[in-house]
């Protein structure tokens, strides 16, 4: 070991030691820079507008609510898992108001703050994401989003053999892994794709708007919207804007009036896993 | 009498020398009430009767049990858990939070009462220190065993992040184990040293062998007993806020969210203060349990129980002021969710456990304490019993209650938990058991050299008859400071 002076020794151990560290610390193992920036040269800020006043919960078509429907056979969500759920919450006087609701993508998130291996994480583009390969399911995340928009693959769930074909991205997270957490991952592949979310793409009524805050523009397939505007004009609103979390999911209030929907009209189709009883031995849990 | 009282009030000990040497003897100890006391405290290292053995079995059976169930949850995954996603967290975590509270026993018992000079404690801070060392060890299971992917355990190593409460909870609960283990071992030095020259060529050589590693070379010369003195003021005044860290963070897994029932900032002082109840109830039950089958009845007396009983009545109003600093700050203002969280607790689904918890755990518990009538050893006994009891239930309120308040506009989900979940439960009392017998058979279970060094003979418990000629003779030396 000639040459090699304590001092060096500790400097290369410093640098070592840091370079380990800073290894550690780089909490980002999914490449979210390497998405095309929108046409103005930044970055795309995803963010959707339900509105209200066109959810019906599916009622006038007489199926499940198929935002949910489309979600679940684009992701192979297992069951009983609704990335985006379909609430049906009381109103004030009488009758019930539906809300869809898929993760809020907080910019503040509750989730991401707690999670102990980093599988949980924010991109810059502002989506929440998890890596069911790093995940050790310790449901810490679960416990702090307050938004109950989080899913345990409990048991093993069923894969369908299309599944099987799928590239695995926390963006596209199938197939799914037991012991693993999951949830609505907002899309962002589908949106630079230039599609819209299965969601949105579902919604027989157009109820759902997705866009880009950093263009301004949000679309729900049939018309585009300026959203800065919208948002104002129409009194959108956060879940829990209290919480703090920052949401980048609005809503504009509302029962389905504009679909034709009377509040005291209650209720909708359960949800269904058509895909799931295609598959041999399926199992599933309820929620 | 074969010893010769000092000026002093020191006996000087007749007997032939040993590695306890360096102890100053307390007054009114004899030589004879000295060998007696080695000899029973060594006494369970040297022989071994069929009865430990058919227990050490029966512990092995439950927790091959335990195994199998943890099998099946391996092979299943959390499935087969009552666990589903709205109560994620269950008897798992309850169990965690509840065996890393008792832990809390031999820090506040060793630590804090060698602290205060108190030494009416002297003859139960080892098994103390015991709980501490292994509720911690079975304690720190339960967040594995309720990971989903325990397989990915080394991604808490290479990927973790230190703003995760969970982070903290395993810094926490490893400087508290190696400090325990420290501690422990510290005052364990001399009675290896005893072990090591006592136990005889009849002792197994590893035995002895391991007791001559064990035991550091210890001789009790005024050098090794002045490096002892000073690491063990150094570990008990470290590991008392180490302690009071651990369980504090501990409640922070739950009071960093950002649900209804966990969002107060009383979490962490209530967490100690339940985890310093729990730990000596915990306490007061292995002294009984170990009293009566070591025969130790001359060194663990009614006093020791009393004190600890003085404590864990004190612990129960402590515990009603937390409790009621809870409910009216909360119930004053009646946030959202607030309303269905006392009305389940209350008159809901958990009622049964809730008035458990108040009146077996809480007010028996104090009552017993209250009237000179019911403090007898037995009286204490129960107390310590029920509140050990309703702790674990209070545990597993806080946990499951809490995640029964719904978040979105949802039908509150149920929680029963299943045999497996049950069966590991009773596999970590077994393991816990199992430690604690274990550690007995290798340790002696009175940390001797203490007992003679600061308490000496029961001076004013008049039980033993050993006892009274020494108080005799203690009596011009009171006098005289007088």
């Amino acid at each position: 070991m000639k040459g090699l002076s304590r001092r060096g020794l500790l400097t290369r151990l410093g640098i070592g030691a840091g370079a380990v560290a800073a290894a550690g610390l780089a909490p980002i193992h999914f490449d979210a820079a390497a998405a095309p920036a929108a046409p103005s040269g930044r970055l795309r800020r995803w963010a959707m507008v339900i509105d209200l006043r066109r959810c019906d919960g599916c009622q006038s078509v007489g199926t499940p609510p198929q935002c949910t429907a489309a979600c679940i056979q684009g992701h192979f969500a297992p069951e009983p898992m609704e990335w985006i759920q379909v609430y049906e919450a009381p109103l004030e006087g009488r009758g019930t108001q539906f809300i869809p609701t898929p993760c809020q993508q907080c910019q503040n998130p509750p989730c991401v703050n707690v999670c102990p291996v980093g599988a949980t994480f924010s991109t810059p583009e502002g989506t929440v994401l998890i890596d069911q390969q790093r995940c050790i399911g310790c449901r810490l995340c679960m416990e702090a989003c307050p938004y109950d928009r989080r899913f345990f693959n409990w048991g093993t769930a069923p894969i369908p053999p299309e599944a099987m074909f799928m590239d695995y991205s926390p963006e596209h997270q199938s197939p799914a892994i037991r012991g693993t957490v999951m949830k609505c991952d907002f899309c962002p592949d589908m949106a630079r794709a230039g599609r819209l979310p299965y969601c949105a793409q579902g919604c027989p009524n157009r109820a759902i708007y997705y866009g880009d805050l950093e263009e301004d523009l949000a679309t729900n397939g049939t018309e585009v919207v300026k959203l800065s505007r919208f948002l104002a004009e129409n009194n959108a609103v956060r879940l829990k804007e209290e919480l703090g979390t920052e949401p980048r999911v609005r809503f504009i209030p509302g029962h389905g009036e504009q679909v034709g929907r009377r509040p005291t009209v209650t209720g909708r189709k359960p949800t269904v896993w058509p895909w799931q009883k295609l598959v041999q031995g399926a199992t599933s849990w309820k929620r | 009498m074969e010893a010769v009282t000092g000026a002093g009030g020191h006996a000087i000990p007749a007997t032939r020398p040993h590695a306890a040497d360096g102890v100053h003897a307390a007054p009114g100890v004899t030589p004879a009430w000295r060998a007696r006391l080695e000899e029973r405290g060594l006494a369970p290292l040297a022989r071994t009767g069929r009865r430990y053995w058919l227990w050490i079995g029966f512990l092995l059976a439950v927790i091959a049990w335990a195994l199998h169930a943890y099998q099946a949850q391996l092979e299943n995954g959390l499935i087969v858990t009552g666990l589903r996603d709205r109560i994620s967290w269950g008897v798992y975590i309850a169990s965690f939070v509840f065996f890393i509270g008792i832990s809390h026993a031999g820090t506040l018992l060793s630590a804090i009462l060698r602290v205060t000079r108190a030494r009416w404690q002297m003859s139960v801070t080892r098994m103390a220190e015991f709980i501490t060392v292994v509720a911690l060890m079975v304690g720190a299971l339960f967040p594995f065993i309720d990971m989903g992917r325990v397989d990915r355990i080394l991604n808490l190593v290479q990927y973790g992040r230190w703003q995760s409460p969970l982070l903290w909870d395993i810094f926490a609960i490893t400087t508290y184990l190696v400090g325990s283990t420290l501690y422990l071992y510290l005052p364990l030095i001399p009675d290896f040293a005893l072990a090591r020259d006592r136990l005889g060529p009849t002792a197994p050589a590893w035995r002895r062998a391991t007791y001559r590693l064990a035991a550091l070379g210890w001789r009790g010369t005024p050098a090794q007993r002045r490096l002892l003195d000073r690491a063990m003021t150094v570990m008990m005044c470290v590991i008392i806020p180490v302690a009071v860290s651990v369980h504090t963070v501990v409640s922070w897994i739950f009071s960093m969210t950002l649900r209804v029932a966990f969002n107060t900032t009383v979490f962490g002082p209530y967490f100690v203060a339940g985890a310093i109840f729990s730990g000596v109830a915990a306490i007061i039950l292995l002294m009984a349990v170990l009293r009566k089958l070591l025969h130790l009845e001359e060194y663990i007396t009614r006093k020791q129980f009393l004190f600890l009983g003085y404590l864990l009545g004190a612990f129960t109003l402590i515990m009603t002021y937390f409790n009621l600093t809870e409910y009216v700050t909360h119930g004053y203002k009646m946030e959202a969710g607030v309303p269905f969280h006392f009305t389940q607790l209350m008159v809901g689904p958990f009622e049964p456990l809730f008035l458990f918890y108040w009146i077996c755990g809480i007010a028996i518990p104090g009552l017993i304490m209250l009237f000179p009538r019911t403090r007898t050893i037995a009286g204490i006994v129960t107390a310590a019993g029920l509140v050990a009891v309703a702790m674990w239930v209070e545990r597993f309120l806080i946990v499951v209650a809490g995640f029964r308040v719904p978040l979105m506009a949802y039908e509150p989900s149920d929680y029963t938990p299943t045999w497996v979940e049950w069966s590991i439960l009773a596999g970590a009392f077994a393991l816990f058991a199992l430690l604690i017998s274990v550690f007995a058979k290798l340790f002696p279970v009175i940390s001797i050299w203490e007992v003679v060094e600061h308490r000496g003979p029961e001076l004013d418990e008049p039980a033993s008859a050993v006892a009274a000629p020494d108080r005799r003779a203690l009596r011009p030396e009171r006098a005289g400071r007088a």
